[in-house]
């Protein structure tokens, strides 16, 4: 039997600002990761990543980062993907100012 | 200091012109990634974690005051109002954006300032020790020789796409405070018979494979030292591998080839290079080596200097902690510690950056350091002063008295910022900062130097640190081994590591009982834990960090 597949987030970062973002359900791009789009197949999710590749001009260093459903969203499981919704700790810089 | 020239200045310039249309093409959809990512990297421009990093150079660590009130203008202007200095002697800037770059460089530009070759397989920025110029004893200023290098290999045709990062260090004194041995090429300059010149280190680097320096030639005259370096990184650009990164250092072609038969190779390939010379290196080295003169020293004493050390506590602490003999009996070397408790190591806002180029302009003959282990020098001090800038730095909460000691610790970005590390180094020096002034220990345990890294790639020089700390991801969780016994100085060597790694919150707890194993066992105040290391060996530190059965580390 196949092992489960992990449910992935498309993330990147902003051409112009270098913040971290996620591709959204709507295509476009969201800086918050709860509301990112959770790809639950990997067909999907290297079609979504070619997409993004593809989407230069506007996101740099796509990949797929693994998730889990939470209860306002997707939620990151590596401690990475937790900073990076969230911004160093050594200063309420990065998103965690803005939130 | 060295002042820029017409053709640095022009030439650095029309580097910015260039970049700035760069950087136009890429926002407007003209450059893709893949075309743009080396034009970026070639001027300091990296994407990080959370935002863009502009790592500037600053050439063997001196700064005038000018350039560091740029430097503030700089963070307040474009960035967050602080810059952090890193281990290689540069600045990094955490949070410009992509736009911005083009008016940052330019403003760099400004104050013979840039970014150039702090990216990329090229020779990177090139560092010296941090009290050149100034410390008594010293056989020979390095930086005119550093500057040499910086200006042979600034857009050196040969050299632009080596098989992987090139970095030079120079010293001019025994007490080796550039770490020469952990570079691709150390220099230690020597005198022979009354004549100056260099002793020559290669293939040391710390990283995925730490290694130290081992010595291709033990002296090189100064009339032959740029053709001969031109020739090992000749035949390193030939031999070195490409065909596998982590194996693509010189360390490792010295390593698989031989220091004999690279010195062979080095040999011919210098008979070759040096008649193409012609002179007109020394020629550029005699006009380099002037503007590097010693200012003209004050005779004016040292004022009310010993009744001020005898009177007041704080300010022998101070005296006692944070200085170091200068070449003038009347002057003393002043470092500035970046590391107050609970502060982020390498770390300065745009305040302190100003205060600091007021005092060396006001008091300090115009110069400011930065030094590999991320604090700030006035090399140049009269000790009549030295008073009034302790005042001042008290202020401005840049008078901790802690350099050479357990709190003054060396931390990469690590995964803070770094998009290549493994697990945080900031917030682990803070809390061992901040824990062990809690328990008033700092003084007891005395001279100590914890280098942590976020990677293995060893930005904070873990390897080189008394105590060492390398985080790592160990199945999604970051994990922390320590290593033991390391040394920076002349005679370097690798720590050894401990056992296995502890997890976040453990590491502290950890560091605690190896210092409280130190304390137990040291011979009087008199040993330090380096010597205490070296007389007892790992055992009765893996005894302290793991106990008997090992019970509270984790399986990493």
């Amino acid at each position: 039997m196949p092992a489960q597949y992990v449910p992935k987030v498309l993330t990147a970062n902003a051409l112009l600002e270098g913040d971290v973002v996620y591709l959204a359900p709507d295509g476009g791009w969201t800086r918050h990761h709860d509301h990112a789009l959770m790809i639950t197949d990997a067909v999907t999710a290297e079609l979504h990543l070619l997409d993004a590749t593809a989407r230069g001009h506007e996101v740099v260093g796509a990949y797929l980062a693994d998730a889990r459903p939470g209860p306002k969203g997707p939620e990151p499981i590596h401690f990475r993907e937790v900073f990076r919704t969230r911004g160093p700790s050594n200063y309420a810089h990065g998103k965690q100012e803005r939130a | 200091m060295y002042r820029y020239s017409e053709f640095d200045a022009g030439f650095v310039r029309a580097r910015v012109a260039q970049f700035r249309a760069q950087v136009a093409r890429r926002i407007d959809g003209s450059l893709t990634e893949e075309e743009f990512k080396p034009l970026r990297l070639m001027n300091g421009l990296y994407l990080q974690l959370h935002a863009y990093m502009l790592r500037v150079a600053i050439p063997y660590g001196t700064l005038n005051s000018a350039q560091m009130r740029q430097l503030a203008m700089i963070a307040d202007r474009w960035d967050r109002g602080y810059g952090h200095f890193t281990t290689r002697q540069n600045i990094q800037f955490n949070w410009p954006a992509l736009r911005d770059v083009p008016d940052m460089l330019a403003a760099l530009a400004d104050v013979g300032m840039h970014a150039i070759q702090t990216s990329g397989n090229c020779i990177r920025n090139v560092t010296a020790d941090h009290f050149a110029g100034a410390a008594a004893g010293e056989v020979a200023d390095p930086r005119p020789v550093a500057e040499l290098i910086r200006q042979w290999s600034t857009d050196h045709p040969e050299f632009q796409f080596l098989p992987r990062k090139f970095k030079f260090a120079v010293t001019g004194h025994a007490d080796d405070r550039a770490v020469t041995s952990a570079h691709d090429i150390g220099l230690r300059l020597v005198r022979r018979d009354g004549e100056l010149g260099a002793a020559v280190l290669v293939g040391g680097g710390l990283g995925r494979t730490p290694m130290i320096g081992k010595v291709l030639a033990d002296f090189v005259p100064m009339a032959d030292l740029l053709p001969y370096l031109e020739a090992v990184v000749a035949v390193y650009n030939v031999i070195g591998r490409r065909d596998n990164k982590y194996k693509a250092r010189i360390k490792i072609t010295v390593h698989e080839t031989g220091i004999d038969a690279i010195r062979t190779q080095v040999e011919a390939e210098f008979a070759a290079r040096k008649p193409l010379f012609s002179g007109i290196d020394q020629a550029l080295l005699a006009q380099i080596t002037a503007p590097f003169a010693p200012p003209a020293f004050s005779d004016q004493g040292v004022g009310g200097f010993a009744a001020d050390y005898a009177a007041d506590p704080v300010f022998r602490a101070f005296v006692d902690t944070n200085t170091h003999p200068h070449r003038h009996p009347d002057y003393t070397i002043a470092t500035i510690s970046l590391k107050a408790h609970g502060a982020s190591p390498g770390d300065c806002s745009s305040a302190q950056m100003r205060l600091i180029a007021d005092l060396a302009a006001h008091y300090a003959h115009d110069e400011i350091r930065i030094s590999h282990e991320q604090n700030v020098v006035l090399p140049h001090l009269p000790k009549r002063h030295l008073k009034a800038v302790h005042q001042a730095l008290w202020g401005a909460g840049l008078a901790t008295a802690n350099i050479g000691l357990l709190s003054d610790i060396i931390a990469c970005p690590g995964m803070d910022y770094c998009a290549l590390a493994t697990a945080r180094s900031i917030p682990v020096a803070q809390e061992i900062a901040t824990h062990f002034d809690a328990l008033k220990l700092e003084h007891d345990i005395g001279p100590l130097k914890i280098k942590i890294s976020g990677c293995i790639n060893a930005c904070g020089h873990h390897h080189v640190g008394h105590i060492g700390i390398l985080g790592l991801d160990r199945a999604g969780v970051e994990s922390y081994q320590i290593t033991l016994g390391g040394d920076g100085g002349p005679d370097a060597v690798i720590g050894e590591r401990a056992g296995p790694g502890f997890a976040y919150d453990q590491i502290v707890p950890a560091i605690e009982r190896i210092l409280r194993a130190y304390l137990g066992l040291r011979i009087g105040r008199a040993e330090s834990f380096l010597a205490a290391y070296r007389r007892v060996g790992m055992e009765p530190f893996k005894a302290a960090l793991y106990g008997a059965g090992g019970a509270e580390a984790d399986a990493a």
